[in-house]
C-alpha cells in the first residue's frame, strides 16, 4: 500500500514538473553552448582577444537567440600551447558540454586538438590556424575553417609577382611548419611562372634575437624582391629593420598580409609604405557590407577591425545561420554540419561559403599595397582573385 | 658569400653591435665574479628589467633619452636591494647555494615581468635622432646600431680609465688579486664590492635599455643573452676587463656569422669555439690570476 502511495506521489510530482517545464517561456529552454577555444595568454593572446570581441559583435548583429534557445559562450584558454590547447578542448567538450567549438589561433594547437575533436564528433570552426593538412590529408568531417589555408593565401602571389617583373625573389620565414608551408606554396607558383629564387633563410622561431645578419645575407643576394612571412611583434620589427638597412627602396618587400596587418601597420608607419601583401581581407575593401561592419567595429572599439576579427565574425554568422536552418536544434550534429555547408552570405571580405569537398572556406583573395591613407597607413587593394578555394586534395570524410 | 664585400661590411658591423651588448652585460658579471667569487645567474634578469623599465619610462615620458638615464638607475637600485637583502648573506655560502638562489631569481623575474607587462612582446621606438641610416663604405646601415657600438666603446674606455687611473680602480684590481691582503690594509672591501656590484647592475640595465629598440622585449629575453654572457666571462677570463671585451668580440662575431653561414650548426659554433679556446688557454683569453 505504502509503495503505491509513493508511486502515486511520484507521478503527481512528475506531472507537476512537466507542467512547469512546458509553462516556462521558450527562451528558458537549454541554451546553445558555443565553446571559444582561444588563447587569453601566451604569444597569441592579443589575437585571441580580437577574435573574442568580434565573435560577440556578431552575436549582437545577427541575434543570439535561435529557435527559442539562447546562444551562450563558454571559454577555455589554450595559452597558445599545444598541450594546454588540448586540455582546453577537453574541458569545453566534456565539462561544459559545448555544442560547437570556435577558435584556434596557432597551427600547433590545431594539430594537437585535431584527433580529439574528430573523435568527439563536435563541430569545430577554425578561425585562424592555416595548416594545409587540416583541410587536406588530415581533414575531418567535424572540422570546418572560416579563416584560410596557407596555400589558399599565397598560391596566387608567385605568378602575380613574376608577371609584375620581379624575376629574382628572396624568401624568409621562421623555421617551423607554417613558415615552410607558406614559402613552398609561393615558390611553386613563382618558379612555374618563370621566376628564380635568389636565396632563402629560415631563422629559428622564437629565439631570433636580431634580423640584422639575415638582412645582410638578403642584401648580398641582390634580389628584385623579398617574399617574407612574419606576424605580430617580429613583423613590426622586421619591417622597421628592413627600412633601416636601406632595403625598402631597393628590394621590393612582399608577403602574406600579416606582415603589415591592420592591427599594427600604423606602428610600422612610413617604413611599411610600398609593401605588397596578399591576404583574404584588408579593412579598405570597398563594399557596403565591409563599410558597415568597419563602422560598427570602430564605434565600439575605436580602431579598424583586422582579418583576425573578420574570421571570427564570419564564423559566428556561419554558426547562427546554420542554427537558424536547423531551428536551433543541435542534437543531430551531422545535420548541423550539413546546414553549415549550405550557408552562404556576403560578409566583410566578400562572398563567404564553406567548400563541402574540403571544409575550407571559399573566399576572395586580395593583392594590395601599403599606402598612406589620410594621416595613417593601410593596405589598398590592387587586384582581387574571386572565390579562391583549395584544390581537391583527395580528402574523403565520411561522418 | 664570405668574400662578398657588401655582406662582410654589414655583417662585421652587426657582429660589433652584438659584441658591444655582450660586453656591457658580461663586464659586470665578470668583475663581480672575479672580485667576490659570486656567481649571479640573475644578471640576465637585470638586463631584462632594464629593457622593461625602458618600455615603461619611454612610454611615460615619450622619450628614449629619459629611459636611457632612468632605467639603468632603476636596475641598479633593484640590484642594491637584492644585494643587501639576499646576496650579502650568500657570499660565504659557497657556489652551490649562490647558483640555486640566483637561478631561482631568474624565475621570479620572469613571472614578475609577465604579471606586470604581460607575455606579448613590447617594442621601444628608436629615438628620432638615431632613427635613420648612414652610409658606411657604400653600405646603408642603421644609425641606431652604430650608436650601440659607440656605447660599448665608450663604456670600455671609461672603465679602463676608471680601473687604471683611480684609487677605487686600484682597490678593485688589488681586491681581485688578493682580497684578504686588501682587507688587512684597512680598506672596507665590503663597501667597495657593493659599489662594484651596483655598477655591474647599472651596466646590465644599460645593456637592456640600449638593446630594447633592436630586439623585442618579452619575458624570457634574458635567457639567450645570459648564456652568451656567461660564455664571454669564461672565455675572457673572470675578473678581467679586457678579457670581457675580447671575449665579447669573439662570441659576438661567431654568433653573427655562424647563424647565417652555418645555420645548421648555429648553436654549436659558439660552444665549439669556447671549448677550443679553453683547451689551449684554460684561464681564458686574458687570465687575471695565474691558473693554479
Amino acid at each position: 500500500m505504502k509503495t503505491t502511495t509513493l508511486r502515486g506521489l511520484g507521478r503527481v510530482a512528475a506531472a507537476g514538473l512537466l507542467g512547469a517545464l512546458t509553462a516556462l517561456p521558450a527562451s528558458a529552454a537549454s541554451p546553445i553552448k558555443v565553446g571559444l577555444l582561444l588563447p587569453s595568454s601566451g604569444v597569441f593572446a592579443g589575437l585571441g582577444k580580437d577574435q573574442d570581441i568580434s565573435f560577440q559583435m556578431a552575436l549582437e548583429d545577427f541575434g543570439d537567440e535561435v529557435g527559442g534557445r539562447k546562444i551562450v559562450l563558454v571559454r577555455a584558454d589554450t595559452e597558445s600551447k599545444p598541450n594546454s590547447g588540448l586540455a582546453a578542448a577537453k574541458k569545453l567538450i566534456l565539462r561544459d558540454r559545448a555544442d560547437v567549438l570556435v577558435g584556434v589561433i596557432s597551427s600547433g594547437v590545431l594539430g594537437a586538438v585535431r584527433d580529439y575533436v574528430d573523435g568527439a564528433k563536435v563541430p569545430l570552426i577554425v578561425t585562424n590556424a592555416g595548416n594545409d593538412d587540416i583541410t587536406g590529408e588530415k581533414c575531418s568531417p567535424w572540422i570546418l575553417r572560416s579563416s584560410f589555408s596557407n596555400d589558399q593565401i599565397v598560391r596566387e602571389m608567385g605568378p602575380w609577382m613574376a608577371r609584375a617583373g620581379y624575376k629574382r625573389v628572396f624568401l624568409m620565414a621562421f623555421d617551423y611548419a607554417g613558415g615552410h608551408q607558406l614559402m613552398d606554396s609561393f615558390r611553386k607558383g613563382f618558379v612555374a611562372a618563370g621566376g628564380e629564387i635568389a636565396g632563402e633563410e629560415y631563422p629559428p622561431l622564437g629565439e631570433t634575437k636580431d634580423f640584422g645578419p639575415y638582412l645582410a645575407k638578403l642584401k648580398a643576394a641582390e634580389p628584385d624582391a623579398a617574399f617574407v612571412f612574419f606576424a605580430g611583434g617580429p613583423a613590426i620589427k622586421f619591417v622597421k629593420e628592413y627600412a633601416a638597412f636601406g632595403l625598402k627602396d631597393t628590394v621590393k618587400l612582399a608577403g602574406p598580409g600579416w606582415l603589415t596587418s591592420a592591427l599594427y601597420v600604423g606602428k610600422q608607419g612610413a617604413d611599411a609604405e610600398g609593401t605588397l601583401s596578399i591576404l583574404n581581407y584588408v579593412p579598405s575593401i570597398d563594399s557596403a557590407e565591409n563599410k558597415g561592419f568597419q563602422e560598427r567595429f570602430r564605434a565600439k572599439h575605436g580602431r579598424d577591425a583586422s582579418e583576425f576579427g573578420v574570421a571570427a565574425y564570419d564564423a559566428a554568422r556561419l554558426v547562427i545561420e546554420a542554427l537558424q536552418a536547423t531551428g536551433g536544434a543541435t542534437d543531430d550534429r551531422q545535420a548541423l554540419v550539413a546546414a553549415m555547408h549550405r550557408v552562404q552570405f556576403n560578409g566583410p571580405r566578400g562572398p563567404f561559403r564553406i567548400d563541402p569537398a574540403t571544409n575550407n572556406v571559399i573566399q576572395n583573395i586580395y593583392i594590395s599595397e601599403v599606402e598612406k591613407i589620410g594621416d595613417t597607413y593601410g593596405a589598398v587593394v590592387k587586384e582581387v582573385r574571386p572565390n579562391v578555394q583549395d584544390a581537391p586534395n583527395g580528402c574523403s570524410k565520411p561522418f | 658569400m664570405l668574400l662578398d664585400p657588401q655582406f662582410l661590411v654589414i655583417q662585421v658591423l652587426n657582429g660589433l653591435q652584438l659584441s658591444a651588448l655582450l660586453f656591457l652585460l658580461a663586464v659586470g658579471l665578470s668583475v663581480v665574479f672575479g672580485l667576490m667569487n659570486f656567481i649571479n645567474l640573475a644578471h640576465g634578469t637585470l638586463y631584462m628589467l632594464g629593457a622593461y623599465f625602458a618600455v615603461a619610462v619611454a612610454g611615460a615620458f615619450d622619450s628614449f633619452w629619459a629611459a636611457l638615464v632612468l632605467a639603468p638607475l632603476g636596475v641598479a637600485v633593484v640590484g642594491a636591494v637584492a644585494h643587501v637583502t639576499l646576496f650579502r648573506r650568500l657570499q660565504s655560502a659557497g657556489p652551490m647555494k649562490q647558483v640555486l638562489v640566483t637561478f631561482g631569481l631568474i624565475f621570479v623575474g620572469f613571472d614578475v615581468v609577465r604579471i606586470v607587462w604581460g607575455r606579448l612582446p613590447h617594442t621601444v621606438p628608436t629615438p628620432e635622432t638615431l632613427a635613420g641610416s648612414v652610409q658606411i663604405l657604400g653600405e646603408t646601415y642603421p644609425t641606431y646600431r652604430l650608436f650601440i657600438i659607440g656605447v660599448g666603446l665608450a663604456v670600455l674606455v671609461a672603465l679602463h680609465l676608471g680601473l687604471d687611473r683611480t684609487r677605487l680602480g686600484a682597490v678593485v684590481r688589488a681586491g681581485v688579486d688578493d682580497r684578504t691582503m686588501v682587507a688587512a690594509l684597512g680598506i672596507n672591501v665590503e663597501l667597495v664590492f657593493f659599489a662594484v656590484f651596483c655598477l655591474g647592475c647599472w651596466l646590465a640595465g644599460l645593456a637592456g635599455v640600449v638593446a630594447a629598440p633592436v630586439f623585442s622585449v618579452f619575458p624570457g629575453m634574458d635567457m639567450s643573452v645570459l648564456i652568451l654572457a656567461l660564455i664571454v666571462v669564461v672565455l675572457g677570463g673572470p675578473g678581467s676587463l679586457w678579457g670581457a671585451a675580447l671575449g665579447a668580440l669573439v662570441i659576438g662575431m661567431a654568433d653573427t656569422f655562424g647563424q647565417v653561414m652555418f645555420p645548421a650548426f648555429a648553436s654549436v659554433t659558439i660552444y665549439a669555439l669556447m671549448a677550443a679556446i679553453l683547451l689551449f688557454k684554460p684561464g681564458g683569453l686574458v687570465p687575471v690570476r695565474p691558473s693554479h
